[in-house]
């Protein structure tokens, strides 16, 4: 019998092949410690009762699992079922993992928080966190992000964090986590960084999966008992693919469920045009770990593009490529105009506004729920809610997307 | 003997430092490249680091990020880099070694970089984002094809890591002076000569100390620890004039530059 598909990663940080550990050396105590610290605090109940109270009174979990009844209907196949994180706190899966992280940082006694942003998804889901524990809070955004996500900005200084724009290379998020890491190599000392994804150097990949599972384990137990099974496919957007694996964890072992991730499309299969470094990309090292990624020849990282700035990174977290070259997850991509159109959709008909990112999954379920057919049962992580993206989404509609 | 392991051996016997500049490669061309590493050499440079352009580089500052993404705005290749080291190599009297992320050496395959970056000369690899424990592989390649790999060593090492660090890492340590990236700095923290002198006495690795070194103060205070001192942003800063100084004044300054340096080693 070999080792079930969950046993990962190992002490160094392995995925099978991909993860460990590609940082500078001023950084390894840190995540020596860190690494520790989350042992110690994963065998600790009183840690455990902390996040669980923090979840249930705090965030709102556990999120529904809705029946998406009217959007089943409109595809007339298979049954959609919609992982409602989209009602947390702050809107968005990620507030999981930044209270987690932020209980870690109270552990090792640091005061000081950074983290990178996307969507800003993240920068809110810190700045909140660090707000509700008194910490001091930097967030470094690309440029092009802040212009993309305005309203998130604005929440996160409301909440007293400093957002700082970053100016360098794609002014995206690629950028803001190369910038927030050049601060965490001066402040390492006194600062925790809160990465937003499954990605990064070890135990980061692993720490963010264990935070977001509680999504793929609430869905799991939901559909037990709202449908008396396990669905036959669940699907997850995949940028760095923090919801993704949040919500594939506590399934991997099922191996009767089907695993969709779907990577942003962009404009087309040209380098540049989309963000799909698991259907598009190579093996290769960015941001600390082994993993898929979009590199030219030279290993230099390339511009990636997409509609939604979550998904616009051109790596992503080692356990998703684990599970690309296991076969245990399927991934795909999907367009900005197939992610606009289940944008309007699901808002339409089912009178709930998905984010961008999360657009890009809810098309992919239409999609499946027509090839799977009736009696057929789709789960899909409704990652965030889209209220941060009406003016984005106003400025491609005038554009006459 | 790699080239390197032989410059710090007579640097040695004769009771001299070793001055090691920093040039990114290709900034803001080769030509340019070449003659500031001529100019280098002529002034007493020992040993130049090379720094391959990174889209990506996190343990770099500002100075050196923005030295990359001129190069890389200007698409310029790792095969054309090596091209140029090649012809520079067979002139200048000291080594050359690469400054280079493990991503670019991943992607080039380890063995064939090491052999590419051999052929045109260069006798070593500094890399940044390796550690120790994911070494093995490249470290053995070096090892096999007499190719230096400088590791480095931080303020927030643990003292026994620092020496399994010192343990693998060949032709000399390279000791980083503060707990950051790379950049030119007032001051300097004084706790590092204690570490370096800690370290010294526990093993034959030369070591040299780099990052934020700009000024003959901070020359004065290491020296006498260390076998060599690395200079990278205070040199790449004035290379960025070139386009409104000139050629001729940029290499002016540098060669003052690295005179008031070394002055200061020996004095």
């Amino acid at each position: 019998m070999s080792e079930p598909i969950s046993a990962v990663p190992n002490s160094s940080g392995r995925f099978g092949e991909f993860g460990g550990r590609y940082v500078p050396e001023t950084l390894t105590r840190a995540l020596d410690e860190l690494a520790d610290e989350y042992a110690k605090a994963k065998e600790d109940p009183e840690f455990q009762r902390q996040l669980t109270d923090l979840f249930n009174t705090f965030v709102g979990r556990p999120s529904p699992l809705y029946f998406a009844e009217r959007l089943t209907e409109h595809c007339g196949g298979a049954e959609i079922w919609l992982k409602r994180e989209d009602t947390n706190h702050t809107g968005a899966h990620k507030i999981n993992n930044t209270l987690g992280q932020a209980l870690l940082t109270l552990r090792m006694g640091k005061k000081r928080v950074i983290a990178e942003t996307g969507a800003g998804q993240h920068g809110v889901a810190t700045a909140t966190a660090c707000a509700r524990f008194g910490l001091e809070c930097i967030v470094y955004m690309g440029a092009e992000d802040i212009r993309r996500q305005t309203p998130n900005v604005f929440s996160m200084k409301l909440l007293g964090a400093e957002v700082c724009p970053v100016e360098s290379g794609s002014r995206t998020l690629r950028d803001a986590i190369n910038e927030a890491m050049r601060d965490w190599m001066s402040s390492v000392e006194t600062t925790h960084y809160i990465i937003g994804s499954v990605v990064g150097p070890h135990p980061f990949p692993m720490i963010v999966r264990d935070f977001q599972s509680v999504i793929g384990k609430e869905a799991r137990q939901q559909s037990l008992d709202s449908f008396g099974s396990l669905p036959d496919r669940v699907i997850a957007c995949v940028g760095g693919g923090s919801n993704a694996a949040g919500m594939f964890y506590p399934f991997v072992d099922d191996t009767e469920v089907e695993l969709l991730g779907v990577e942003a499309g962009g404009r087309g299969e040209n380098p540049g045009d989309h963000a799909s470094p698991l259907t598009f990309g190579e093996h290769g090292i960015l941001h600390g770990s082994y993993s898929y990624v979009m590199q030219d020849d030279n290993g230099q990282t390339c511009d990636v593009h997409s509609i939604s700035a979550g998904l616009d990174y051109p790596g992503v977290g080692p356990e998703h490529s684990y599970w690309k070259d296991t076969g245990r997850v399927r991934y795909t991509h999907c367009q900005d105009g197939e992610a606009m159109a289940a944008f309007d959709t699901l808002t339409r008909i089912e009178g709930i506004l998905p984010a961008l990112e999360t657009s890009h999954a809810i098309a992919k379920a239409m999609e499946s729920a027509r090839e799977l057919g009736p009696g057929k049962r789709i789960v899909v992580c409704l990652s965030g809610r889209g209220d941060k993206d009406s003016n984005e989404i106003a400025r491609l509609k005038q554009e006459g997307f | 003997m790699s080239a390197i392991d032989a410059t710090f051996e007579i640097l040695r016997s004769q009771g001299r430092k070793a001055f090691l500049p920093f040039v990114t490669a290709g900034d803001p061309n080769l030509e340019f490249t070449g003659k500031v590493l001529k100019e280098l050499v002529a002034r007493g440079a020992n040993v130049c680091e090379l720094g391959i352009p990174y889209s990506d580089p996190i343990a770099d500052g500002p100075v050196i990020q923005a030295s990359y993404t001129r190069v890389l705005d200007q698409k310029q290749k790792l095969s054309d880099i090596l091209q140029a080291a090649q012809a520079w190599t067979t002139e200048l009297t000291a080594p050359v070694v690469s400054m280079v992320s493990y991503s670019i050496i991943h992607r080039q395959g380890l063995e064939n970089y090491v052999a590419k970056a051999k052929a045109a000369g260069i006798a070593g690899a500094i890399v940044p984002d390796l550690l120790v424990e994911e070494s093995g592989e490249f470290s053995e390649i070096c090892r096999r094809e007499d190719f230096s790999l400088i590791q480095l060593v931080t303020p927030t090492t643990p003292p026994d890591r620092a020496l399994r660090i010192c343990e693998t890492s060949t032709g000399f340590l390279y000791f980083v002076s503060v707990t950051g990236i790379t950049g030119v700095r007032t001051e300097l923290p004084p706790e590092v000569v204690d570490q370096v002198g800690w370290l010294k006495e526990r093993t034959e690795l030369p070591i040299c100390i780099g990052f934020g070194i700009s000024k003959p103060e901070h020359v004065r205070m290491l020296a006498p620890v260390a076998d060599g001192l690395i200079v990278g942003s205070a040199i790449v800063r004035k290379i960025a004039q070139v386009e409104e100084k000139g050629e001729e004044a940029v290499l002016a300054e540098i060669g003052t530059l690295v005179d008031e340096l070394t002055s200061a080693m020996t004095s």
